[in-house]
């Protein structure tokens, strides 16, 4: 009498297990992917309707058919502009002193784990930090500049890892040729490091401003409004982006809203494509050309 | 010439820079070294790379430091040009003297040394960037008056690379090959014009013909600068060089003449090396 | 001797005295103000941790922490005020467990797949796609959960309110399946091959060495990986305020509608809440405890990867 059912027989069994599994896992990743495929579909067929120019021309509207974009179209242009102007500077500079200048200390320490702290902070406590700050103790007013500066600090984490990790990808070759020819520190950072490490900065700061043009939370925090009918005049100005307006369109009842809110994110979606698409054709660009 | 253990002597090297009589190898006068160590111990940390090191590099020579890996060799090169200076943990203690001046003394601006003494790496490095801008780097960052056209291909003529790249200055230098990298590495440490010309296995990562065209572009530059290459191959070191300094475990332990030491060698664990013995 | 002279004259700089020059001076100004960029994140967090304290201190003035911590109703915008956090609490955790109930198996079993049986040309089809879906913003989750999901999930269920947190905890757990199967396959990847070699050798079918050696192998990354992803559902704030609602219930039914602690912060900032008023300061305090949810979830997420590199490296 044996003890065990005969291998043979297990064996089958276990074939069959992993037959079945792959089965399974095919699914799982299916379910994935058909819900992205369900989303496109839908905000497509719903939106592409409200796809009209009055969509771009016209301001908010109590009435859906009139309903437009111009006013979050050009706040979320000017406040991206501005993020980006803050924020790429600022995050070369911090990653290059980290990754090219500091010395293995608890200071470079402490401030690498912060980093790596604040990247995982949820976006609406920047914008409470925003609001406190930059609202009210810097009185700046629920405006551009304030929505811009904590944007800035939103993606600044981004920008700096992905910047630290380009710097670091270059080998120690090239720092070394520059120095034996009497180079400075400051020299060899500029004429070449950062030349090599620009397509991964580049590719970064896309990422990173990806993700801030599609930001809402902490921006309706600090205080920009849902429903502007007009251009902002000027950096102090009162804003809307265009996350905020969509949500604006489907947080109400009337279904033509919903067509518009979904046309508004095919915009949105458009220019995220467009953005991650360059950023892959620089990658691309920048990776054929660099063979070291 | 038969030796000691009945062996040949390695072949005699071809054109050389006329060599000091044996009889004046032993110490010249301080003036004559272009570059000179005193006492020269350096530490990674608490491990001892390199321990009480002399030497002496004299003027319109090259001098091949040979060794088994491990020994310090390329340790004491970077010495020269205070390279060690980029490793943190790195402690030296003792003089390097260049001209006779203390380029360790407080103060001393290193990059200042570098720029006087020019280095070129076991693996080429060029720039990611076209050959013109490769060999013109060195002096734009050194804020060149002149004519930079001209510099360039001054260098590299004496790089003897001129003819085959005169044609394609603005390619990138990443398309030439292994000997052609090496040799535009050579002419753009030749662009800023150094005194000294210091070389890590130059050579190591080339095929034959390749390194052949290296070590008589060596023998060339020698004429006018000191030029110190470090190498693993003895019979580099032999065909290539004036002086040999050998080192073992961070000492020198033997240094002179390349004829004498590889004929003649007064330390038994000299002979034990060049002899295969060992590393 | 040299030929260009005019190399060594410009390019030291003025001597200012010995060592020092203008080219170092300017080098290490430069270097400061690098320094100094580096050093606005430390000022952005203690930012945050300042702007939390002061205004969770002042809110605590005048609600006593115990209310804050056992009273079963929220409602400081209402005229009889009950200040306890318990609705927004449970909401929270609730729709995060529901949505990591989705992302956890359907993340681990994509990261497997991708790992361990799929082909190099299905990998570089299927993984942009996921990165697709990670880079998709969160309001058009909200849409997508508030829109298409809600209805659905109402003709099955017809009791379901149009706001219900289980809408939301699924597309939540869609938006975050991304995050699991990218780290998880990260850390499976990191399992070195002699390991699944031994396995194969000893005769075990993919299935078997990829559950019960490389997964088991992996497994403080995976576990890091799923812990950064309910920190990333507890933070979440537009999927929830769409479609979960923004009435504080206390409630652990996910057909009803119930609101979290980031809804709650969003419908605050939407209104006319005068600033300096109880009701302001009720944000910071709410915002404090998100705070500390999401920091403390990503120290251990961290601490674990670290052993897990450890391990491995």
């Amino acid at each position: 009498m044996s003890a065990t059912a005969s291998p043979k027989r297990h064996a089958l069994l276990r074939k069959r297990k992993d037959i079945a599994f792959q089965v399974v896992a095919v699914v799982a990743t299916s379910i994935a992917i058909a819900m992205l495929v369900l989303l496109l579909v839908d905000v497509a067929r719903r939106g592409f309707g409200g796809l009209d120019l009055s969509l771009f021309t016209n301001y908010p509207s109590r009435f859906p058919d009139q309903a437009g974009l111009k006013s979050a179209l050009v706040g979320s242009v000017f406040v991206i502009g501005l993020t980006a102007a803050f924020a790429l500077p600022l995050g070369v500079a911090a990653a290059v002193y980290l990754e090219e200048i500091a010395p293995n200390s608890w200071l470079k320490a402490i401030i690498q784990t912060n980093i790596s702290n604040l990247a995982g902070v949820p976006s609406i406590v920047y914008g409470l930090l925003g609001l406190e700050v930059f609202v009210r103790a810097m009185q700046l007013d629920r405006s551009i500049i304030t929505g811009a500066l904590t944007l800035t600090l939103l993606i600044l984490p981004i920008i700096i890892i992905a910047t630290q990790e380009g710097l670091r990808a270059i080998p120690s070759s090239f720092r070394e040729a520059s120095y034996a020819l009497g180079g400075t520190k400051l020299q060899t950072i500029g004429a070449v490091v950062l030349p090599m490490a620009l397509p991964s900065m580049l590719t970064g700061t896309i990422l990173a401003l990806s993700r801030a043009i599609g930001e809402t939370a902490p921006l309706i925090t600090i205080g920009a409004l849902t429903f502007i009918a007009f251009l902002p005049d000027g950096l102090r100005a009162p804003f809307t982006v265009l996350p905020i307006q969509i949500f604006n369109w489907i947080s109400r009842p009337q279904a033509g809203f919903h067509e518009r809110a979904a046309a508004g994110i095919l915009v949105l979606l458009a220019v995220l494509l467009l953005m991650n698409a360059a950023a892959i054709i620089l990658r691309n660009r920048y990776q054929r050309r660099a063979q070291w | 010439m038969v030796t000691k253990k009945g062996r040949e002597a390695p072949p005699a090297p071809a054109q050389r820079v006329t060599l000091p009589e044996p009889a004046q190898a032993a110490a010249p006068p301080r003036a004559d070294f272009a570059l000179e160590t005193v006492d020269l111990s350096v530490h990674y940390g608490p491990r001892p790379a390199i321990q009480h090191v002399e030497i002496g590099i004299r003027h319109r020579t090259v001098t091949a430091i040979i060794g088994p890996s491990g020994c310090g060799k390329s340790t004491l090169l970077r010495c020269f040009n205070r390279m060690n200076d980029l490793i943190p943990t790195c402690r030296i203690e003792g003089k390097v003297l260049f001209h006779g001046q203390n380029i360790y003394y407080p103060g001393v601006d290193a990059t200042e040394i570098r720029y006087r003494i020019g280095m070129v790496f076991q693996k080429a490095n060029p720039f990611p960037k076209p050959i013109y801008d490769n060999v013109a780097f060195g002096p734009r960052i050194n804020g060149l008056h002149g004519n930079l056209d001209e510099l360039v291909e001054r260098s590299l003529r004496r790089a003897a690379l001129w003819d085959e790249v005169k044609d394609r200055l603005k390619h990138s230098a990443f398309a030439l090959s292994g000997g052609q990298q090496q040799r535009l590495c050579i002419a753009r440490a030749l662009a800023i014009e150094p005194e000294v010309l210091l070389m890590d296995e130059p050579a190591s990562a080339l095929d034959p013909t390749a390194t052949a065209r290296i070590e008589d572009l060596i023998r060339e530059l020698a004429g006018e600068i000191p030029i110190v290459i470090v190498t693993h191959n003895m019979q580099q070191a032999a065909r290539a060089s004036d002086m040999t300094a050998f080192m073992l475990a961070g000492s020198l332990i033997e240094y002179s003449s390349t004829n004498d030491l590889f004929t003649n060698p007064k330390e038994e664990r000299t002979e034990a090396y060049i002899t295969g013995r060992f590393g | 001797m040299r030929q260009s002279a005019a190399l060594s004259a410009r390019r030291r700089g003025r001597q200012l005295w010995f060592g020092l020059n203008t080219r170092s001076v300017a080098e290490g100004a430069v270097q400061n103000l690098l320094l100094l960029a580096s050093l606005v994140s430390i000022v952005t967090t203690v930012g945050i941790v300042a702007v939390l304290i002061f205004e969770t201190v002042e809110f605590f003035q005048e609600v006593s922490i115990l209310e804050f911590l056992t009273d079963r109703q929220w409602t400081p915008l209402f005229t009889q005020q009950h200040f306890g956090i318990a609705p927004l609490f449970t909401a929270t955790v609730l729709i995060a467990v529901g949505a990591m109930t989705v992302a956890l198996p359907i993340g681990l079993v994509t990261a497997i797949y991708l790992s361990e049986y799929a082909p190099d040309r299905l990998r570089s089809i299927v993984k942009p796609i996921l990165e697709v879906l990670a880079g998709i913003p969160t309001i058009v989750y909200g849409y997508f959960a508030l829109l298409f999901i809600t209805p659905i999930l109402r003709a099955i269920f017809p009791q379901m309110q149009t706001f219900n947190a289980a809408s939301a905890a699924i597309v939540m757990g869609i938006m975050i399946v991304p995050y699991i199967s990218s780290l998880s396959e990260e850390a499976m990847g990191a399992v070195p091959r002699s390991l699944r070699e031994a396995a194969y050798a000893l005769g075990s079918t993919k299935m078997e060495v990829a559950t019960r050696v490389v997964v088991p192998a992996a497994a403080s990354g995976i576990v890091a990986a799923f812990i950064l992803g309910v920190s990333r559902a507890i933070g979440e704030t537009m999927i929830v305020a769409i479609a979960a609602g923004q009435q504080a219930r206390l409630s652990f039914n996910p057909l009803q509608g119930m609101e979290t602690m980031t809804a709650y912060i969003v419908q605050v900032s939407l209104g006319d809440t005068p600033t300096g008023t109880i009701e302001f300061k009720t944000i910071f305090a709410v915002g404090m405890a998100l705070f500390l949810m999401t920091f403390l979830l990503n120290m251990a997420s961290r601490w674990l990867l670290r052993r897990f590199r450890e391990v491995y490296q």
